[in-house]
């Protein structure tokens, strides 16, 4: 046990939470968004996918990382707008719109891969890598340094994009227009906001975050593209941000626990203990954490009747 | 002062084929408070909501300071300095007095962000500059009605309002609240904007308005001075000098209380008090009407008598049994039947086959199924009985009854009620948005099945509809009983109006009722 | 003819989707094939050319149509309880413990098997059905997150006590002989299992279309509050619906392990809960539509392997066209305009009439 302590409380241990976080933390911001909207977006894992595919691709045929970054941007502000035209314009239910873009995401990828390169072998693509970042001052700290320090760029992107998710909510009008449509489309529409182009634009900017996610996987966490390498991670996002009433800070941590939980199990993988059941935490928690919320919700109404009945039953007790 | 707002020779018919509003022309003065009155359905909504951009006339013209007028959407509306208060607020709930006052045209900060502190200022200013006074850092859903009713004011003074609309305003609102409404509304017209005011409480019209433009089956009958007209004359103009027609013969014999209410009291979920202390008893071979204008409690009644909504007080007898605590099902295992005032929203699926409609209360009946199958056989053959019985024209029980015509959907469900073989009738807008060879159609199965002793208990807005059929009428007006007439057919349109309109009321009688 | 289009709108709709989808496939097909004619031929004629491959056909669609029959359950009563996935995975790990921890004779041990694991995923079900019905939970979240509990859960149940550690993989004990579901014809993998999934598709229908509950169900899908204004029980209904759901996608995957695999070999989701969706989506909810459109998918995944084997075309073709015709299906504007052209153009001619 003081083993398992000690190995958690080392810096290689928080170091790798940062790192598996990070391709969380992107999506978790894209779904949040969304949900700020109104819709709830479970389409981020094949957002990440198809961004994740297009940024190894350009980068080893344009040798350049910042045409990668943007194509693969694009091709998430692409998917991302693809799921608000058949939403918003075709009138499709957004959940099933979003199942089918996953899968279009998963065969296309690979679809493309193969005919791209001719052949079956694609792990011998090599990707450009987003470089690492050692923090000069930050370094030199002493157990701080070596935990925040030589992180891929990416990382940094991604605690970063926190701040921009909370500036972008809550000090632009964007944001505000974004917050207005998701709780009162009519009050939007009152005073003559195009409700369905704020919620496209939502699903757009998502689209960025998913994008960002899924390059930090192919070209960070990695440096090859394979076959539903997201795994998952865009659902789990959905997690993360309800965890965290899709708030900037909330959304951080949430996606954090899952970070921390899923490292934890790799460090724990050779002890006793059943990593599985500790993986599934984090999700059993959601689960009660959105029942609690929603029961929370439910209850003055709830309560209200209750209370009426108990007062019919003293009246009708008075009577007899 | 001139003329801001002038309407035109107005058509709007709603793709449904309703008439809204016929040949509709009216000025409004500028700097005046210009109030619009009509039942429930005259069309003084749509008419507004032409105005504000919400829906297109067929037909006619709008001009707007002299300048001809047609927006196409509310943001056309706003530009051209038109601001609506709708019936229904609309704000975002979470966001802040400021935010929502600003929204959509919000203060920024080096051309790129949202300016949160100037929103605050400005939402003060100009909430000092009429002297509304709101909390503006607060969150909307933190305040009481009537002060998000002042943030929905704001926020169109804020677009530069010239011309402000308001729905109902005082529908809301408690009488305090009120006052302060038109304590603000007295203010803005000194200021030099003008206020249209859509009402059909004539007190306040007679308080606040300059002007009236009365309102009746989507045409204008007059507009005058509001001085010139006492609340009577208005009432009277309102409701018509109705023809006195044909009334069906009162019942033979009335037998025993059927259906008894005592002392009902009902909360709405906002809080409002929407029935109160409400007691009346109908027995069989009688039609019990109702009569007021909508929004009245009436709603909120009617399906607490068919179990859709809980009761806070009070006690509703079916025969012996108490139902105000029964689920819908056992509500009409008791013999509870309910034509209810939305057939597309409750009275049908619309796109469930005409068979499938008729059968939703008696599916589980053993004579079309058993626990283990519905015989489809015999309830193809029940229905194509009743459509044959009602009348229905319809093509085969098993197209979508979406695909029927509306007076046509209605026979439907009223063949589905009556069939039931109820001891109690609950009917509410029965023949609401039908041709009139169907609104003739239904009246007479609403009253053969009062002779064939049923109660009835009929709420209607259509006055002709309860003077027509009902034995007693009862008039409700802000939740309660205000009036009851016991032999309806002493009884005419004129009598009831000011009672509707909550005028007058038979003091010596709700003390009785509540005693 | 116009009332026949009309009539049959969501069928020619859906027929409409499928052709564009099959369109686009052979667009892309000569796009990347060297020899478009021959791997187009492949790829529409591969699934009828040997016995082998017919026999795919129908291995792939078993287990979909448990999971399509128990989602068009779900959807029919608007629930979008997207959590047949799971259901399949856990129920199969749960069924697999408790087929290799008992022993009795076939007839005993296969029907105890399926009743367990119905019951199970039944129970495994209701969570996001008591949720959604008592405090208006979105089944859509609830149910994501349980597929990962199925997940993690059912590897913690299969790798830390029913693992076969003389395997060279992570795998479950092999299930007795007695728990195994026949083989249905020689050299082919179909099983018994196919002969269930039929059942459990007509049961669907029958209980859908003809009896008390099903169209207690079909209701609370159409409108919730007819439903309840006609007494209908819809907290019942809704419990009711994520029951069954949880109950036949389980039975479907402990059936797929039964049948196919004889011991629990998925380390990861198998994704046939996903396919389940596509199914029911393209069945319109239909239970007996939905066995098409599983056979259906099953056909195009084989046309896609034999793109794979025998000519320059990846597999994955398969995947894009399914999600291009799962996309149009869902489009409820999608050929809209002209169903709704067609209805005026309709209504003024009954009026000329």
């Amino acid at each position: 046990m003081t083993s398992l302590l000690d190995s958690i409380f080392s810096v290689e241990f928080l170091f790798a939470v940062l790192r598996v976080s990070t391709p969380l933390i992107f999506p978790a911001l894209g779904v949040a968004i969304t949900a700020m909207s109104g819709n709830i977006n479970i389409g981020l894992e094949g957002i990440m996918l198809i961004a994740a595919f297009t940024g190894v691709i350009v980068s080893i045929y344009t040798e350049s990382l910042m045409l990668a970054l943007l194509a693969g941007v694009a091709s998430g502000i692409f998917f991302g707008a693809a799921l608000g035209y058949f939403h918003l314009k075709l009138k499709a239910d957004i959940i099933l719109a979003a199942v089918a873009l996953n899968f279009l995401a998963s065969g296309l990828t690979i679809f493309l891969l193969i005919v791209i390169t001719g052949g079956r072998n694609t792990s011998a693509l090599r990707s450009l890598t987003f470089p690492s970042f050692s923090i000069p001052l930050l370094r030199s700290i002493p157990i701080l340094g070596p935990v925040l320090s030589g992180h891929n760029i990416m990382t940094y992107v991604a605690f970063l994009s926190v701040l921009v998710y909370y500036i972008v909510m809550f000090k632009t009008p964007l944001g505000l227009r974004i917050r207005a449509v998701g709780q009162n489309p009519d009050a939007a529409r009152s005073v003559g906001i195009d409700v369905d182009r704020v919620k496209l634009y939502a699903l757009m900017i998502s689209g960025v975050f998913g994008a960002l996610g899924g390059l930090y996987l192919s070209m960070g966490y990695v440096s090859w593209f394979s076959r539903d390498m997201v795994a998952g991670r865009g659902f789990i996002a959905v997690a993360a941000a309800t965890m965290g009433s899709n708030l900037s800070l909330g959304t951080l941590l949430g996606s954090m626990l899952f970070g921390l939980v899923n490292t934890l199990t790799i460090y724990i993988a050779s002890l006793d203990i059943p990593s599985d059941l500790v993986q599934s935490i984090p999700y059993l928690a959601t689960v009660i954490v959105l029942a609690v919320y929603s029961a929370r919700n439910f209850a003055p109404r709830k309560r209200r009747a209750a209370h009426r009945r108990r007062q019919r039953a003293q009246a009708h007790g008075k009577d007899t | 002062m001139g003329t801001i707002l002038s309407i035109r020779d107005l058509w709007k018919i709603y793709p449904n084929g309703t008439i809204a509003n016929q040949d509709v022309s009216v000025d409004i003065e500028q700097g005046s408070v210009h109030a619009i009155v009509g039942e429930n359905g005259a069309g003084k909504t749509t008419l507004m909501k032409v105005v504000f951009g919400i829906t297109q006339p067929k037909s006619g013209s709008i001009s707007l300071r002299g300048k001809p007028f047609a927006p196409s959407q509310p943001s056309d509306a706003i530009q051209a300095g038109v601001g609506m208060v709708h019936q229904h607020l609309m704000l975002a709930p979470e966001l802040t007095v400021a935010e929502n006052i600003v929204l959509g045209v919000e203060p920024k900060n080096a051309g790129v962000f949202f300016d949160f502190d100037a929103a605050v200022r400005t939402a003060r200013d100009i909430s000092e500059q009429y002297q509304l006074s709101v909390p503006v850092d607060k969150r909307i859903d933190e305040l009481p009605v009537g002060t998000r009713q002042r943030v929905e004011i704001l926020k169109a003074l804020y677009r530069n309002a010239e011309l402000l609309i308001l729905d109902e305003p005082t529908a809301v609102l408690t009488p305090q609240e009120t006052d302060i409404l038109f304590q603000t509304l007295d203010r803005l017209k000194e200021q030099g904007k003008t206020i249209v005011f859509i009402s059909h409480k004539l007190k306040e019209v007679k308080r606040i308005a300059d002007t009236v433009t009365i309102m009746r089956a989507a045409k204008v009958v007059e507009t005058r001075a509001a001085e010139e007209l006492t609340i009577e004359a208005i009432a009277e103009r309102m409701v018509g000098h109705k023809i006195d027609l044909s009334r069906v013969p009162a019942p033979e014999q009335v037998g025993a209380a059927r259906l008894s209410v005592r002392n009902l009291c009902m909360t709405r979920d906002d809080g409002v008090q929407a029935v109160k202390n409400v007691s009346f008893e109908v027995a069989g071979g009688e039609i019990l009407g109702v009569a007021g204008v909508e929004g009245n409690g009436q709603t909120e009644l009617v399906r607490a008598l068919v179990g859709l909504l809980p009761v806070d007080s009070g006690e509703i007898l079916v025969g012996s049994s108490d139902i105000a605590s029964l689920s819908p099902k056992e509500i009409r295992h008791l013999g509870v039947s309910h034509i209810p005032e939305d057939r597309m929203e409750d009275g049908v699926a619309p796109l469930m086959s005409i068979q499938e409609n008729i059968i939703v209360d008696r599916y589980d009946k053993p004579a079309f199924s058993t626990r283990l199958r519905i015989f489809w056989k015999k309830v193809l053959a029940h229905t194509v009985g009743l459509i044959t019985d009602y009348r229905v024209r319809a093509g085969s029980p098993k197209h979508e009854i979406s695909s029927l015509s509306g007076g046509n959907i209605q026979k439907c469900v009223v063949a589905r009620e009556l069939s039931a073989d109820p001891d109690v009738v609950v009917a509410s807008q029965p023949t609401r948005g039908v041709d009139i060879g169907s609104w003739e159609h239904l009246h007479s199965l609403i009253v053969e099945a009062r002779d064939r002793g049923r109660a009835v208990f009929l709420v209607s807005a259509d006055l002709d509809e309860i003077l027509k059929l009902s034995t007693r009428i009862i008039v409700m007006y802000d939740g309660e009983i205000v009036a009851r007439f016991d032999d309806a057919s002493k009884v005419t349109a004129t009598d009831l109006g000011p009672y509707m309109l909550g005028v007058k009321r038979q003091e010596a009688d709700s003390a009785a009722v509540s005693a | 003819m116009q009332q026949f289009l009309l009539k049959h709108f969501e069928a020619i709709r859906t027929t409409i989707a499928i052709l564009i989808g099959m369109l686009i496939c052979i667009l892309l097909i000569i796009l990347v094939s060297s020899s478009p004619g021959d791997s187009i031929s492949t790829f529409l004629f591969g699934p009828f050319s040997s016995q082998r491959t017919i026999a795919s056909i129908f291995e792939i669609a078993t287990p979909i149509i448990f999971t399509g029959v128990a989602l068009s359950i779900a959807f029919q009563a608007e629930q979008f309880y997207i959590g047949a996935e799971g259901a399949f995975y856990i129920t199969a790990a749960v069924g697999t413990a408790f087929a290799v921890s008992t022993s009795m004779p076939w007839f005993f041990h296969i029907p105890l098997i399926l009743i367990v694991s119905g019951t199970f995923g039944g129970l495994w079900g209701l969570v996001p059905g008591y949720l959604k019905a008592r405090f208006n939970t979105s089944e859509v979240v609830t149910a994501l997150m349980l597929n990962f509990v199925a997940l993690y859960a059912g590897l913690f149940l299969i790798n830390n006590f029913f693992r076969d550690r003389a395997a060279g993989f992570m795998v479950s004990f092999r299930l007795p002989e007695s728990a195994e579901l026949p083989r249905l014809i020689d050299r082919t993998r179909i099983h018994w299992g196919v002969v269930l999934a039929l059942l459990v598709a007509l049961w669907a229908y029958y209980f859908l279309y003809h009896t008390r509950t099903g169209y207690e169900i079909r209701t609370v899908g159409h409108n919730q509050k007819f439903a309840r204004f006609g007494g209908i029980n819809v907290f019942k209904v809704i419990i009711i619906v994520h029951i069954l759901t949880g109950a036949i996608a389980g039975m479907g995957g402990v059936v797929e392990i039964m049948g196919i695999h004889r011991r629990f070999n998925w380390q990861d989701l198998p994704g046939q809960g996903w396919d389940g969706v596509i199914v029911a989506i393209i069945g319109r909810n239909h239970p007996l539509y939905v066995v098409a459109a599983a056979v259906f998918l099953g056909y195009l995944r084989v046309g896609g392997q034999q793109l794979r084997l025998m000519s320059d075309v990846p597999f994955e073709l398969v995947l894009v066209i399914q999600s291009a015709i799962i996309l149009l299906i869902t489009a409820r504007a999608f050929l809209s305009q002209w169903e709704s052209r067609m209805v005026i153009r309709q209504a003024g001619e009954e009026a000329d009439a």
